[in-house]
């Protein structure tokens, strides 16, 4: 108890300098990895995700294709082949008399069956008729407004391409499915971002004020789930005027589909929404003064953003799937337009389809989309998260 | 529980009112009402119409009167049986309907019994075997089956049937049955045909109640309690039937909600295809010609059996879950 103890504990400091970056040497990978955006994570983890990149790629092919259809597809819309109603799909062969040709379809020859009017349609092995590739066929409007001829690949001359036979007006089926990705994918995405919008606007309120306006838009939400989606979509395009042009008709479809779709999306933004704002970060924001809509849109609503994309492209299908129901039953759009739905109305028929089947054509990009996009979303919502 | 039914029951009756208001707004959306689509049409043919007669018309259906009270006096019918009248049939709603009500409420209760046979014992099974061959199979499937329309399933399968068996699987019962009594060849030649829509039907909604019910069996599976009661050497089968499975098996109640309104949706434009007597080809001509007491009836049927269903599993919920019994509505 020595006296010269008293006052201020020595203090030990070295005076060496110092470099945290000795006690733990990050390696390159790991100083990528710590100094990486949440996007970036997520798409490292979504790459890892394989079926869910195919499924992407497959996505960004399709939409890439609605950019170009006039170029894709061999013929315009509308032309017809009278001299081949209901010609059956056209093989791509290679090789002619065991010679390699460039890909050719041999041209066809027409009979009546005398017995069942069926049309029936042979190849004729004499006739070779070379695809043209990067070739000018059929005039077009680009777009509805620049005219053109060119194409990535057409019919030899005087001969045909139908690639997926053609419908009951001799029109091929192959470029009307290519016309009618350009409505049936863009229905899907105009009608996501309406409901987008909806939601997160409707969700926001209600999550972030509670109380009596939470409780009325839950009602709401309430009563438009309990009704069946598919006879209430139809009510009401059924209820659009006859009058309106096929373009208003597609804008009207999609409006009704997103007009319907929101609610999922506002639960899902309510519930985060009333356990974030009880976070320190929200009530700190709220002290400096900031407004409900910046709390709301720049605090909380990015913080679980890569969830509701993920929770979006998971409900795309089902309004492509609505578009197509609905257009398939006459309620939906009307030709000229020309969806997928539309063209598969005249699958209607029971006996052309038994006696030509490739009319059902259209069904297959149907369900390829609607499963890409279901793996794409998957994905995307496995790495909406990922930190964890 | 008595409370719980009551309070449960009291919800509904404004969801209910709320119903069908929202009907009666989109069966008079359209510009005009069947009467000037009647005009329309004779003049067309260029018969003349007789204002006098038109205007006798209109007030006899009472299509002259202010929105409100035209409401009122439907939705007073609707509370007693009285569903209006179908201008285009020239009958009441109820005589035209018959019992295509009664078919729809048959079929979609059967989809729903199958969801749940076909769904219990796969979900299961994929969920005790994990990462294996069955599981992994069986997922795909599910995928196919949540990806694929059911309307072009339905297409797809009237083609193969067509071409294979060379007959129609369309309808609901044998011919020679429509328009008759019902007697017990009907009710079996009505059976005979069943499956082919609830399967179509069902697929969808099979595939998602398998994805539910496999996550959260595999959820339960992983709880302490499971190894527990593992290691004191519980029989597998008794470890897996007696808890993990009973507390797994809400979903199979709680999901009606979600999955009846799919269901209804689904047998809606499945029957057009399939062309069965049951509302969904009815309420598109009636639709389609602004036939719209009928229209409205099929529309209030339809969300009347999502939400009356829902009612029953909420009920059937809290029978099998003390919880929501219990802490009924608390935290609502």
């Amino acid at each position: 108890m020595s006296s010269a103890r008293r006052g201020p504990v020595p203090h030990y400091v070295n005076k060496a300098p110092f470099d945290p970056n000795v006690t733990e040497v990050l390696t390159p990978e790991q100083e990528r990895y710590y100094m990486a955006t949440q996007w970036q994570l997520m798409w490292w983890k979504l790459r890892r995700h394989r079926l869910a990149v195919i499924s992407g790629a497959v996505l960004a092919f399709m939409y890439f294709s609605v950019v170009i259809s006039e170029l894709l597809a061999p013929y315009a819309l509308s032309t017809r082949n009278t001299d081949f109603i209901y010609a059956p799909p056209q093989g791509i062969n290679l090789f002619h008399d065991g010679e390699f040709v460039s890909p050719f379809v041999y041209g066809l020859d027409y009979e009546l069956n005398m017995e069942t009017l069926k049309r029936e349609y042979t190849p004729n092995p004499d006739k070779v008729q070379p695809i043209r590739f990067f070739c000018f066929g059929d005039e077009y409007k680009f777009w509805g407004a620049f005219d053109g001829s060119f194409h990535i690949f057409c019919p030899a001359e005087g001969g045909t391409l139908f690639l997926l036979g053609t419908d009951r007006l001799g029109r091929d089926i192959l470029s009307r499915i290519v016309y009618g990705t350009r409505v049936s994918l863009t229905v899907g995405l105009f009608g996501i971002i309406i409901s987008f919008v909806i939601g997160i606007v409707v969700g926001g309120l209600a999550g972030y004020y509670g109380g009596w306006i939470d409780n009325l838009t839950q009602r709401i939400i309430e009563i438009i789930r309990s009704f069946p989606e598919l006879p209430l979509w139809m009510a009401l395009s059924a209820a659009l005027p006859v009058t309106w042009s096929p373009i208003l008709v597609y804008f009207g479809i999609t409006l009704i589909l997103g007009m319907l779709d929101w609610t999922g999306l506002a639960r899902a933004v309510r519930s985060k929404l009333l356990s974030l704002r009880e976070e320190d970060f929200a009530l700190a924001a709220q002290l400096m003064g900031a407004k409900p809509k910046r709390i709301i849109g720049r605090h909380l609503l990015p913080s679980f953003m890569s969830h509701l994309i993920a929770s979006a492209t998971l409900s795309i299908p089902s309004m492509i799937l609505g578009e197509t129901a609905l257009s398939f039953l006459g309620l939906g759009l009307r030709p000229p337009i020309t969806s997928w739905g539309v063209l598969l109305t005249e699958a209607q028929n029971i006996n052309a389809v038994e006696l030509y089947p490739w009319i059902m054509a259209p069904v297959v990009p149907v369900i390829i989309v609607v499963l890409a996009f279901n793996f794409f979303g998957d994905g995307l919502r496995d790495a909406a998260d990922p930190y964890r | 529980m008595f409370a719980y039914v009551i309070r449960r029951i009291l919800i509904m009756i404004p969801t209910l009112i709320a119903i069908s208001a929202i009907t009666f707004v989109i069966i008079q959306l359209p510009p005009g009402d069947y009467l000037s689509t009647l005009i329309a049409e004779l003049q067309s043919q260029g018969e003349n119409v007789d204002t006098a007669k038109i205007d006798a018309l209109r007030a006899q259906y009472g299509l002259d009167r202010p929105m409100i009270e035209q409401y009122l006096v439907w939705a007073w019918g609707l509370l007693n049986g009285d569903f209006g009248f179908s201008f285009e049939y020239q009958l009441p709603v109820a005589d035209v309907v018959g019992d295509r009500l009664f078919l729809t409420l048959v079929l979609n209760f059967t989809t729903i019994i199958f969801i749940w046979a076909v769904s219990f014992p796969i979900g299961i099974y994929s969920a005790t075997h994990q990462y294996r061959w069955g599981d992994y199979g069986l997922t795909f499937i599910g995928f196919i089956g949540l990806a694929t329309p059911n309307f072009l399933l339905a297409l797809v399968l009237l083609y193969f049937a067509n071409v294979w068996f060379g007959t129609s699987i369309g309808g609901l019962m044998d011919p020679i049955y429509i328009d008759q009594p019902w007697s017990i060849d009907k009710a079996l030649s009505v059976l005979e045909h069943l499956w082919v829509p609830v399967v179509v039907i069902g697929t969808s909604g099979t595939a998602g109640m398998i994805r539910r019910l496999r996550a959260n069996m595999l959820d339960e599976l992983q709880k302490q309690y499971v190894v527990t009661a593992r290691a004191k050497g519980l029989s597998p089968l008794k470890t897996l039937v007696k808890y993990p499975l009973r507390t797994a098996l809400n979903p199979f109640i709680a999901d009606i909600g979600n999955m009846l309104p799919q269901v209804v949706s689904g047998s809606a434009i499945v029957s057009m295809v399939l062309s069965l007597p049951t509302t969904g080809p009815m309420l598109i001509a009636a639709l389609q010609s602004q036939d719209m007491y009928l229209a409205g009836s099929f529309l209030i049927f339809l969300a009347l059996l999502t939400v009356v269903g829902m009612f029953l599993s909420d009920l059937a919920l809290a029978w099998l879950d003390p919880r929501i019994r219990l802490g009924g509505g608390a935290n609502r």
